[in-house]
């Protein structure tokens, strides 16, 4: 099979029906049949149908995974390819977009998907009254025509070579038009499983409907079952004791037991999840460029990659571009623990000493409070003294975060850098966890704005390695490391080599991807 | 009029009073925890506009004392509201009407589950105990009331997470007997629905079968010293049917208190018990409404509990009076 870089398939859509025909042969030793049960954390009585209120597995997993289908969808190896589309194609200036859909599809009532399908399902999300967290991407069209049955053409407010990529998130499902009440309800889709029986906060089952666009390539159980449970030990006891054949999110303290079950295999992914001690880059002392430097030499990163993941993740170098990410600049020089170094940027700063408080807490992440403190002990030697203020789990995001100067956070990353960077690190925005703006670098904001219309893929490598090199060396984030995605498999279920990385579960797509072994 | 009914009249008012002092308390510690709704729901989400928007939606921007009032009126009509939960939800989505379940609709089902749980519990535990009690009173200072004693207590000591814990290793693990995942569901056959929560029930039956037990031996060794019981012995009864037809009877009230106490408890007090299972019980969606400062839910859940508890000790109270004459028949 030719390998077609997600860029490529960009500009050339055409190609993405070849790919979608052409099937992954790994999946050719994939069989049909047998039964899927799956313990998810990330239930809520509150659930439903409604993709503008996703946010976490069960239901992406139960909605996007298996229910209903987007425009396109991003493969495990992190290529683009269609779903409802078959093909697209941007105008020279990236800000006009015309897609063509997929024919003879039916959604599980036996209505069938078209144009009309996609203009009403993305409309929801501007709504009137409408929080959607998808409202930003379908703001920034300022058009949506039908051009025949199976063609629609979006003109965009500015250019964004990543449109396609972002049609793939996991709100913007697609739903029959005229019939969205109906579909939140009952759950009508055109994805490989219909819903047999949903209890918000219980459990999600679902058959495989007779035919499908995909079949051959995906969808090989007849039944799925997901069953909510949030409790961690709950999780892996139902597991082991072989209740269910796949859990998400293991304790990672309680890996070794697993491990050590010949039933059970641990499924560990490079992601983006990240975890980050961000500064006030407008609050005195992190207004000098010199004290952010001391401090991203004062960390020992792998010692923290050692003891609070226990080894499941890789060290940062304080960018928030990660390995799922297309860019990624893996071979940029790494900053490490360096308290020799750390002296010289404080003794550039006009100081000989300096004494900061971080704030911390188990809602930034598990283990924060923890990391605080090897943070404490490895900046003594280059004459900083943190003081960890541990802060309560309650509120945290609304009375520490984005106010006090130094805290723990984390961030689950994004697909694409401009989402990453537009969301975090553009000036202005309201997650600006360093208040990071033109007065820091003017450059890096009008890179941001460039690479987001620029389609040349060379141009863009360029561009995005620049900013990652820029908030490595100036910015206001402390980054030291990415937190893997560890999740554990039956051996009763198989899945192909690659397993997605931008959500846990194979991207969320289980019960397309894996089969009975 | 009756006396019976006299006190049970004057106990259900007092009842009320109670609930509606439960209620005030409830909703003061609620508002007291750090945080509110809007913060919790919106996480690392909330920005200072999008929390006012919640508040503005859900009312919580009004003074404490007036949202309070407004409870206060709905309840007394029997309206328990929506949860916030449902309500921001369905400000999320635009559009007001539509699916929105009221509290009562929400807990209704999972109350039925806990009270399901409470039951197979109590089935088990009860008659357990009680034999249990009056084996050791009978055989007391043995080597089996020793062992009886030490083995209750040492369940009762357990935190329920660690009893649940071992039991899952031992009947779930090593000896897949039962299911460690009670996740039962409307449409489930009844014998399926005692499998799967058998392993909860027996959890629970060793948290409180310990003080029931105990309390049983105790009143009847307390009675054994009385007249009557050695006009029993010299008759040359046989020491079961001493204690079973003759001491018991008279033991019965501070036992039936004891049982009321622990049932109470069985629908109270299985938060950890339905976390660890994954039971879909009213404990674990109080949990979950604490956690994000859902007061409608926390305070329906919470006067269901203090509901529980004022009539399962009316309940017992009516019961010791029925059980012995003297009350029975005050002169």
């Amino acid at each position: 099979m030719t390998r077609i870089s997600r860029r490529g398939l960009l500009t050339t859509g055409a190609a993405a029906g070849v790919l979608a025909a052409s099937g992954l042969p790994l999946r050719a030793q994939a069989k049909r049949g047998g039964r899927l049960r799956a313990a998810l954390s990330g239930a809520n009585t509150s659930d439903s149908w409604d993709a503008r209120t996703h946010s976490d597995l069960f239901m992406i997993a139960s909605a996007q995974g298996s229910v209903f289908d987007n425009l396109t969808e991003v493969g495990a190896d992190g290529t683009l390819k269609g779903e409802l589309a078959t093909s697209w194609e941007a105008s020279p200036d990236a800000k006009t977009w015309t897609f063509n859909l997929r024919q003879g599809v039916t959604f599980h009532n036996g209505k069938a998907f078209g144009a009309d399908d996609v203009i009403a399902s993305l409309q929801m999300h501007v709504a009137e009254g409408a929080k959607s967290a998808a409202k930003p991407i379908i703001e920034s069209i300022v058009e949506m025509k039908k051009i025949t049955d199976h063609q629609v053409q979006f003109t965009l407010e500015a250019g964004n070579a990543d449109f396609p990529y972002l049609l793939s998130d996991y709100h913007l499902l697609m739903y029959p038009a005229g019939q969205i009440e109906e579909a939140i309800a009952k759950g009508i889709g055109t994805g490989l499983y219909k819903v047999q029986s949903f209890e918000p906060g219980v459990r999600m089952v679902a058959t495989r409907v007779d035919s499908h666009y995909k079949d051959g390539d995906a969808g090989f159980f007849d039944e799925i079952e997901y069953i909510a449970v949030n409790d961690n030990t709950a999780r892996m006891n139902a597991l082991l004791t072989g209740q269910v054949d796949a859990i998400n999110r293991i304790d990672l303290k309680t890996e070794a037991l697993l491990k050590a079950n010949p039933m059970v295999r641990i499924q560990e992914v490079s992601c983006n999840q990240q975890y980050t001690f961000p500064m006030l880059t407008n609050v005195a002392p992190f207004d000098d460029v010199n004290v952010r430097r001391a401090l991203k030499f004062a960390i020992n990163r792998q010692e923290m990659v050692d003891k609070i993941l226990l080894g499941h993740g890789r060290v940062g170098n304080d960018t928030p571009i990660g390995p799922a990410n297309q860019y990624f600049a893996a071979d940029m020089e790494q900053n490490s623990y360096d308290p020799d170094k750390a002296k010289f940027y404080l003794k550039e700063a006009g100081l000989s000493s300096l004494d900061i408080d971080l704030s911390a807490s188990s809602a930034a992440f598990e283990g924060a409070v923890d990391a605080a403190q090897l943070y404490q002990a490895s900046a003594k030697s280059a004459g900083i003294n943190i003081n960890v203020v541990q802060e309560p789990a309650d509120g945290y995001w609304s009375n520490v975060w984005l106010k006090k100067p130094f805290c723990a956070c984390y961030w689950s990353g994004r697909a694409t850098e401009d989402w990453m960077f537009s969301s975090a690190y553009e000036e202005g925005v309201p997650w600006n966890d360093t208040q990071w703006g033109r007065e820091d670098s003017e450059r890096f904001q009008d890179l941001l704005v460039e690479a987001r219309a620029e389609l040349d893929p060379a141009k863009r490598r360029e561009m995005y390695t620049e900013m990652q090199q820029i908030l490595r060396t100036d910015g206001g984030v402390v980054l030291p490391m990415f937190a893997n995605y560890v999740q554990a498999v039956s051996n009763k279920i198989a899945n192909p080599e690659k397993v997605g990385n931008l959500w846990q579960m194979d991207n969320a797509r289980m019960a397309e991807r894996w089969w009975t072994a | 009029m009756n006396p019976v009914i006299k006190i049970i009249l004057q106990r259900l008012a007092l009842g009320l009073l109670t609930l509606f002092i439960v209620s005030i308390v409830i909703f003061a510690a609620v508002n007291m925890l750090p945080g509110d709704f809007a913060e919790a729901i919106l996480g690392q989400g909330a920005t200072p506009e999008a929390v006012a928007a919640i508040r503005r939606d859900l009312g919580l921007d009004q003074d404490p004392v007036t949202r309070y009032l407004q409870w206060l009126a709905g309840a007394l009509q029997g309206d328990l509201g929506n949860s916030f939960a449902q309500a921001n939800f369905a400000s999320f989505v635009g559009d007001d009407s539509g699916v929105r379940t009221t509290v009562a609709q929400q807990i209704a089902p999972r109350f039925a589950n806990t009270m399901f749980l409470a039951g197979v519990t109590a089935a088990i535990a009860v008659p357990f105990a009680v034999t249990l009690g009056v084996l050791a009173a009978l055989y007391r200072n043995s080597v089996f009331d020793k062992v009886a004693n030490i083995s209750t207590l040492t369940s009762i000591s357990s935190p329920e997470f660690f009893l649940a814990y071992v039991l899952i290793l031992f009947l779930a693990v090593l000896n897949p007997l039962l299911p460690s995942l009670s996740n039962i569901y409307a449409d489930m056959g009844f014998a399926e629905r005692l499998q799967k929560t058998l392993l909860p029930a027996l959890t629970l039956t060793l948290v409180v079968t310990a003080h029931m037990m105990r309390m049983t031996r105790a009143a009847i060794i307390n009675l054994l010293a009385s007249p009557y019981i050695e006009m029993a012995r010299l008759k040359g009864i046989k020491p079961m049917r001493v204690i079973v037809h003759h001491a018991l009877p008279n033991a019965l009230a501070p036992i039936i208190n004891v049982i009321a106490l622990n049932l109470a408890y069985l629908i109270t007090g299985v938060v950890v018990v339905e976390v660890v299972f994954v039971y879909p019980g009213i404990g674990q969606l109080f949990v979950d409404s604490v956690k994000i400062r859902d007061i409608p839910v926390v305070q329906a859940c919470c006067l269901i509990f203090a509901a529980a508890y004022i009539l399962l000790n009316l309940t017992a109270d009516i019961l010791s009076i029925l059980s012995n004459p003297r009350l029975r028949h005050p002169k």
